[in-house]
């Protein structure tokens, strides 16, 4: 029914501070974006523009085919949970959740019976009647999230809803949120700078950096088909292996080994590598592409083990990789197997990606790497 | 066990000194601070004979105490408690009306030229207000406001306006703008907002910068003395100071005791009233905390 839709947005608060560029997609019922960035990308102004509590400089925020840029954000049924929940600390949890359907004159019983049945959805229901104030974290979160859910807006918008609690019922909440949601099918904007949250939770993911989208996608082609160095670099824990090579015949050079660059859209004098820890793997013998380095660092990680080595032949090259924790390698030699398809090649200024791909992005999504080719 | 008596019995001799020290310690300043009170309280009770007794009588006797200070004071005296508790309860009220809507402004609005503004009240509150009193004469002359009320109500509350705007509003700098933000959200428009989410949680500032604003007026002593003349529009601390004796040789020890102790009575009933709405933090539990 209602699909969320930005267009060229664009905000500016001084001529260098524009925390928002130039900012275009679209969410569709049922579909869950998350903005992924760290601090300062610009994710919070942008959820703050598409909830009207900023007004953009240029652009449209649309419903539907509604033009909301001058509806004042009580007129715009979205529904916002904040990262510090702004509960109303003089109303009891009831009133808290109750107060936008008190203010657009619903009925009292239909209130009190929609307040009732979103509390024992989200099993509040003990605490209707206590002030925010003698809740726990948790609790708290869940009573911003009834406040948000009891109105059935159009479009729901999430501030880093999980950011205040606990690691462990961030887990649990991160998994109620996702089935919660799924059956709300309505538009869900979310803010995040954690990407196990992006991952888990979306069904897609707009990576922000300097108020633009870097690539916007399924989180799993995030995650396996990063557009660019910096979407490379911030998606993945631990991070990926971006390391700059010298290309020479249509080969990288990284210490004593020469891996085959594959056909690429362009062939740079030096490109970076980008290689996931996990995605190299101890070498068996038939493994065609591989490299020796030896171990200076091993972190134990439960599952698996994190190991940092410096490739043969080249001190300041320095891989890291995720290997089973059955043997101590700290010290050792070892040889690692690098796969192909596996590898992604950047180009070492403009940082996008140079892989050749017969993959056309989805249509509403436009990434960097397209507007850099173009110039 | 004979090694846990023994254990028990030290700790109990360490823990009592440190204690007493405390409470002698607590006892000591209490009696330094609240000494001119209570001598006043014991004044305002003790016969005439008994005030002028030499050696000083502490603990008097019951045939040494008596009411007639009060009884003495008779209804005019009420008068004045009127006259005080309406300056100073109407200048308040003005001055949180005007000052919670300019500290609010000051503290939410990006208005250009802010800094000069707080510079401006800030410097009016450093203004030693004693030196303003000749040219608010002049200006109570002009208007013909002499032995009025608003002569006070106007000079109260625009010296207290510094005090309330500064503190109001590094009090509302403190509300998390979330809620606001949350408030627009959910619908509310600005005026509601600002009567149903942010004033609210305002009371305990508002509480406590207009007890400070009551305290001053009620206490106030040159503008009172020097723009009231009429009898009955006297205020108490004008009132208290007129009281004199039948001849110019006597000072009338008990009735000022007497009055002083009901001029301030009023005040401290106040404090000790509003005292847990001050400490009582209304904003635990908005945000994370």
């Amino acid at each position: 029914m209602a699909t969320l839709s930005l267009e060229n947005l664009r905000k500016q608060f001084a001529p260098k501070v524009v925390p928002v560029k130039d900012i275009t997609l679209t969410v569709k019922d049922g579909e869950f974006l998350t903005l992924l960035g760290p601090s300062g990308c610009g994710k919070s102004t942008l959820l703050r523009l598409i909830a009207g509590l900023e007004t953009p400089t240029k652009g449209t925020v649309k419903v539907g085919e509604k033009n909301l840029n001058k509806v004042p954000p009580g007129d715009r049924d979205m529904a916002m949970v904040f990262q510090s929940y702004a509960l109303y600390p003089h109303m009891t949890v009831a009133e808290n959740i109750g107060a936008s359907l008190k203010l657009r004159k619903t009925p009292t019983d239909e209130i009190k019976h929609r307040v009732g049945e979103v509390a024992h959805r989200l099993g509040i229901e003990h605490l209707l009647d206590r002030k925010p104030g003698q809740l726990s974290g948790g609790q708290r979160q869940r009573v911003a999230l009834a406040r948000a859910l009891v109105r059935n807006p159009d479009v729901f918008l999430l501030d880093e809803p999980l950011s205040n609690l606990d690691a462990l019922l961030r887990e649990q909440v991160r998994a109620d949120l996702k089935q919660l949601f799924r059956s709300q099918n309505k538009p869900v904007v979310y803010v995040t700078h954690d990407q196990t949250e992006a991952m888990t939770l979306s069904s897609k993911v707009a990576v922000l950096k300097d108020g633009v989208v870097q690539q916007l996608d399924s989180p799993d082609r995030i995650y396996t088909h990063p557009s660019n160095q910096f979407v490379a670099g911030f998606v993945g824990s631990p991070q990926m292996n971006l390391i700059t090579l010298r290309c020479e015949n249509n080969h990288a050079i990284m210490g004593d080994f020469k891996l085959k660059l594959p056909n690429l859209t362009r062939n740079p004098s030096k490109v970076v590598m980008g290689i996931r820890p996990e995605d190299l793997a101890v070498a068996s013998s038939e493994d065609a592409q591989t490299i020796q380095g030896k171990v200076f660092l091993s972190e134990q990680l439960g599952r698996e083990e994190l190991i940092s080595l410096n490739v043969h032949g080249s001190e300041d090259i320095v891989l890291r990789s995720l290997v089973p924790s059955d043997h101590d390698w700290e010290g050792d030699a070892i040889t690692l197997m690098i796969p192909p398809h596996k590898t992604h090649w950047f180009d070492i200024e403009t940082g996008e990606r140079l892989n050749r791909e017969d993959y056309s992005p989805p249509v509403d999504s436009v990434p960097a790497t397209a507007q850099n080719r173009a110039e | 066990m004979t090694i846990a008596q023994q254990q028990t019995t030290e700790n109990k001799s360490q823990i009592d000194w440190s204690r007493i020290g405390i409470w002698v310690g607590v006892v000591l300043i209490l009696l330094f601070c609240l000494a001119p009170v209570l001598w006043q309280l014991l004044t305002s009770f003790k016969t005439n004979e008994a005030i002028s007794a030499i050696p000083n009588i502490y603990f008097p006797t019951p045939n040494q105490l008596t009411t007639s200070h009060y009884t003495n004071l008779g209804w005019t005296f009420w008068r004045y408690v009127f006259n005080s508790g309406f300056v100073s309860i109407v200048s308040t009220m003005i001055c949180l009306a005007i000052g919670a809507p300019a500290a609010y402004t000051l503290a939410r609005l990006k208005i250009p030229g802010q800094s000069i503004i707080l510079a401006c009240v800030l410097i009016v509150s450093l203004f030693p207000y004693v030196l303003l009193f000749l040219g608010l004469l002049e200006i109570v002359k002009a208007l013909n406001l002499g032995n009025n009320y608003i002569a006070l109500i106007v000079p109260y509350t625009a010296i207290n306006l510094p005090l309330t705007i500064l503190v109001l509003r590094s009090f509302f700098q403190q509300l998390p703008k979330d809620l606001e933000d949350s408030a627009k959200v959910d619908g509310y428009n600005t005026v509601q907002m600002l009567l149903q989410i942010v004033l609210p949680m305002t009371i305990p500032a508002l509480v406590t910068t207009g007890i400070l604003t009551l305290i001053f007026a009620w206490n106030e002593f040159i503008f009172a003395l020097t723009f009231i003349t009429e009898e009955n529009m006297l205020t108490i601390p004008v009132a208290v100071a007129r009281i004199g004796g039948a001849s110019a040789f006597e000072i009338p020890y008990g009735p000022i005791a007497a009055a002083t102790v009901i001029g301030t009575f009023p005040l401290v009933v106040l404090v000790l009233f509003f005292q847990r709405r001050i400490v009582q933090g209304i904003t635990a539990g908005a945000v994370k905390g």
